[in-house]
């Protein structure tokens, strides 16, 4: 057999099958026996063939690794692979708990690229399970996708998923892992959190290019907006500094400890508290002058109201439109391919006060003016 | 006339030589002239022509440069030519942006005659009159075409053209005292892509402004852009996209009033020759490639020339000298009392001067609206026509006509097939087209731009179409003989991504030894 390139390959069996019956997702085993009661199919193993057959006709040799069953080995034998068969798996009462031990051990066996079928919950197990060195690629299957680990369909991750495995450079770039509260979530409310990173395949497509970036100039962008931020630093002013990857890149540039996922705060280019939850914003921020920092989170453009519901409503009235900064790289805004940024606190009123054009950050000396609406 | 190749593209071999490096032909002590030794008269008068040089200019070791026989040299760049796809070979429609058309060949031999070859920028200016009344003439001619009042023809290339622009506007201001406020320079998203790379090099921060859902660059935006940090606007019209402003005379109104100034990226003019002009838009400054819009050779990356116009007001900005026309014929006036200095040696690259010269004569006014007019007529053509390819679609303007040129997509392709831009480009190779790969900045997904100017005909531009049906056709019925294209040129598929690796990046013969050691032996060996 001629050796080509190793993929691995996990299915989380029960992933999308809340969707159709209307139960908004299925973390968890009460709601997934409802879902059953519902009369929920799978459907996460039919999105997987779709990419891995397209996979398969495309890419020479393709060698793949799977845990046995629903959770990859019956859908690699669906599309005619043999797959190398990696752990146990049970039948049909797969966790959370079986995604992270099989992912990990996926990982371990020394898999090219690791495709996962699921949703927003299958991407935090990811995270939990190997962290961002992996590269990894979503096939979206899941009742939830806010997370921008997944491709846009499982067709479009065959084509990701071959250019990064027959390509000389296999790029990757970081991508947003994020959920939201399932609980919330049925009774109406969106309450999202940003739960980590993963490395995906860098679509060259589009970020291949003098103005766009690539992916080691997406790296260089972030530099370049931490240059520009601490370039302006006022020193009359405190600074909220909002998650996410690029955000964060401001704090390693002033040589700061950082939380990845939670709001800091800073003056005079000192750390002054980490993690802060939005009481503990409000008191520390009280009478002083505030600016605020925050970037996009995930691929749907949300400045505000998803991962960074700490800051509240009740900081941006008292900050105000005029002291907040938005950062992005170019690839994140033309990612957006032309939609405006989208910004979604939970109160219309100041939603419409926020919203229209602001100067991003998008480098050193390099700004968009792009427009923000209300999500 | 035989039409079949409206229909069906040719039965078309690249050569392929497998060709080695310049360098890897090295064999110590081989020549291509054997210099006769320095017979004594000429020594006894002039030494040995290097112990005058002073000790600190002598190099210790000759320059490491490939030792080669003159014969095999010339089999070695023949062989590269052959490798090639010229524009004066293929239907060279598909490098969107660069504005390739004929380039007359009499122009070449007329720019090669002696009295061009054989004179020399330190002459005296009573010695070159000829050439400076031909640089003046030319002048005049872009002043008629654009509405302004002065051109250089000192910016070797658009990117130098820009970057003259960026400096008269730091002048400017600089002359105001406005310098340090003013440290924003706005731009488009489908401006070219040197609008922002060229002001980005003097030290300007850019402002980009994102299109609308028709494709233009949004107004509201550049209001909400616009400041007392502003030093000036630098937009191309029309964009990259094909698609004209019509509202570019608020878009000046708006910068004006902010105090700064107006520059009009004309590097590609070919659809609005005498159609519209730079002094109607309220522009202070524009430039021409005469490579592109006047017909002059690219030449590879060169010479060629960004011709430089700006108002009156501006005149004093420009880089010295400029040639000037007055009773007593030409001369080179250096007396600008702001001028930014140069920004290359001398007044130009003459050779290139002249054949935009010869071209403009040659076409009179009413030829340069007509190519303006055919150029645009076949982008509108193709564009009709690619839009009924399957898979084909022109984002933005939905039903609108376009200028000079379209940037397609082949989203839907790619989404149905798997075919991606990449893979069609790799493809329409092996017909013999060029489909270039170069869409910055990347907005439009599966991009692909087509520009046919008004040199081709007809049954070429329908040539070019049948290749581009042909790979649509091949992309939904037999997918892996476009994603495995191409079959029929010199080499197979470039990976680019190795560009974005600083650590890769070779682009000299030393370097590429000092990065990658094993290298040299392997192409030996193989």
């Amino acid at each position: 057999m001629s050796s080509g390139p190793t993929i691995g390959v996990l299915v989380n069996p029960i992933a999308g099958m809340g969707g159709r019956v209307g139960l908004k997702g299925t973390d968890g085993p009460d709601i997934l026996a409802r879902a059953r009661v519902l009369g929920a199919v799978p459907v996460a193993g039919l999105r997987a063939q779709i990419t891995l057959k397209e996979l398969a006709a495309k890419i020479q040799g393709l060698q793949v690794k799977s845990p046995p069953g629903d959770m990859g080995e019956s859908v690699v034998r669906e599309v005619g692979l043999e797959p190398e068969i990696v752990g146990t798996s049970r039948y049909k009462s797969t966790t959370s708990e079986d995604t992270i031990r099989l992912a990990r051990q996926l990982a371990d066996e020394g898999v090219d690229l690791l495709l996962f079928a699921g949703g927003d919950g299958t991407a935090r197990d990811m995270v939990s399970a190997i962290g961002g060195n992996q590269p990894v690629l979503g096939i979206p299957a899941g009742v939830k996708i806010h997370s921008a680990v997944y491709a846009k369909t499982p067709l479009s991750a065959a084509a990701l998923a071959k250019r990064f495995l027959n390509g000389g450079g296999r790029n990757c770039q970081d991508a947003e892992v994020l959920d939201i509260d399932e609980n919330n979530y049925r009774q109406g409310r969106l309450n999202t959190r940003l739960y980590g990173y993963l490395k995906i395949p860098a679509d060259r497509r589009l970020t291949q290019g003098l103005k766009a970036g690539s992916p080691a100039s997406d790296r260089s962008d972030q530099q370049g907006i931490a240059e520009a931020v601490a370039a302006d630093f006022d020193r009359e002013y405190s600074y909220i500094i909002g998650p996410g990857s690029t955000t964060n890149a401001i704090l390693n540039y002033l040589g700061l400890p950082a939380t990845l996922l939670g709001v800091d705060l800073l003056h005079s280019q000192q750390i002054v508290e980490c993690d802060l939850n939005e009481s503990e914003l409000l008191e520390s921020t009280a009478g002083k002058n505030v600016k605020i920092i925050v970037t996009p989170i995930g691929g749907q453009g949300f400045i505000f109201g998803r991962g960074n519901q700490q800051i509240s409503p009740a900081i941006l009235r008292q900050v105000g439109k005029d002291n907040l900064m938005v950062i992005a790289t170019k690839r994140k805004i033309l990612d957006l391919k032309g939609r405006s940024l989208l910004i979604d606190t939970g109160d219309t009123e100041l939603d419409h006060q926020m919203a229209g054009y602001y100067k991003i950050i998008t480098s050193y000396n390099d700004r968009i003016v792009y427009k923000v609406e209300c999500g | 006339m035989d039409k079949r190749f409206a229909r069906q593209t040719r039965k078309f071999h690249q050569a392929k030589w497998d060709e080695e490096i310049i360098f890897e032909l090295h064999n110590p002590g081989e020549r291509g002239v054997m210099v006769p030794a320095v017979e004594k008269g000429i020594s006894d008068r002039v030494g040995d022509g290097l112990s005058s040089l002073p000790a600190s200019l002598r190099r210790d070791t000759a320059p490491s440069l490939p030792e080669v026989g003159q014969m095999r040299v010339l089999k070695h760049f023949l062989r590269l030519s052959q490798q090639t796809l010229g524009a004066d070979l293929n239907i060279d429609i598909g490098q969107g942006t660069c504005t390739i058309k004929y380039n007359p060949k009499i122009n070449k031999h007329l720019a090669g005659l002696p009295q061009v070859t054989e004179i020399h920028p330190w002459q005296d200016e009573s010695t070159v009159q000829g050439a400076l009344e031909i640089t003046n003439n030319l002048d005049t001619y872009l002043r008629a075409i654009s509405g302004l009042d002065y051109f250089s023809f000192q910016p070797p290339s658009g990117s130098a053209a820009i970057f003259t622009m960026a400096s008269i506007v730091e002048k400017y201001h600089r002359v105001r005292g406005e310098q340090d406020q003013r440290d924003e320079i706005i731009t488009t998203i489908f401006s070219h892509p040197s609008d922002y790379s060229a002001v980005a090099v003097k030290g300007y921060k850019v402002i980009n402004l994102q299109q609308n859902e028709d494709g233009l660059p949004d107004l509201d935006a550049l209001k909400a852009a616009v400041s007392e940090r502003t030093a000036a606007l630098f937009i191309t019209n029309p964009e990259d996209t094909g698609i004209f402003n019509p509202l570019i005379r608020e878009f000046t109104r708006v910068v004006h009033e902010a105090g700064a100034l107006c520059c009009y990226d004309q590097a590609n003019a070919n659809g609005v020759l005498g159609i519209t002009r730079a002094r109607e838009a309220d522009f202070d400054m524009c430039f021409f490639n005469l490579h592109k819009t006047f017909s002059t050779p690219h030449g590879c990356g060169g010479p060629g020339t960004g011709a430089i116009g700006v108002t009156a007001e501006l005149r004093d900005y420009m880089p010295v000298p400029l040639v000037v026309k007055s009773d007593d014929g030409y001369q080179l006036d250096y007396d600008l009392p702001h001028t930014i200095g140069k920004v290359r040696s001398f007044y130009g690259i003459f050779p290139v001067i002249l054949k935009a010269y010869c071209w403009v004569r040659a076409m009179g006014a009413r030829g340069l609206l007509e190519a303006a007019r055919v150029a645009v007529l076949n982008n509108n053509y193709l564009l009709n026509r690619i839009r009924q390819i399957r898979g084909a679609s022109a984002p933005y303007a939905e039903g609108c006509h376009r200028i000079e040129q379209v940037r397609y997509s082949w989203e839907q392709l790619t989404d149905e097939t798997g075919v991606g831009t990449e893979d069609v480009t790799a493809r329409m190779a092996d017909f013999g087209f060029h489909l270039w790969s170069s869409h910055h900045p990347f907005v439009v997904p599966e991009p692909f731009t087509i520009e046919p100017t008004e040199s081709y005909s007809k049954l070429e531009l329908d040539e070019y179409l049948s290749g581009l049906e042909q790979i649509s056709n091949e992309a939904y019925n037999k997918p892996e003989l476009v994603t495995a294209a191409p079959h029929n040129s010199v080499i197979h598929r470039v990976d680019h991504s190795t560009l974005d690796d600083p650590e890769k990046w070779a682009i000299t013969w030393r370097s590429f030894l000092k990065k990658r050691p094993g290298e040299q032996l392997d192409r030996k060996g193989k």
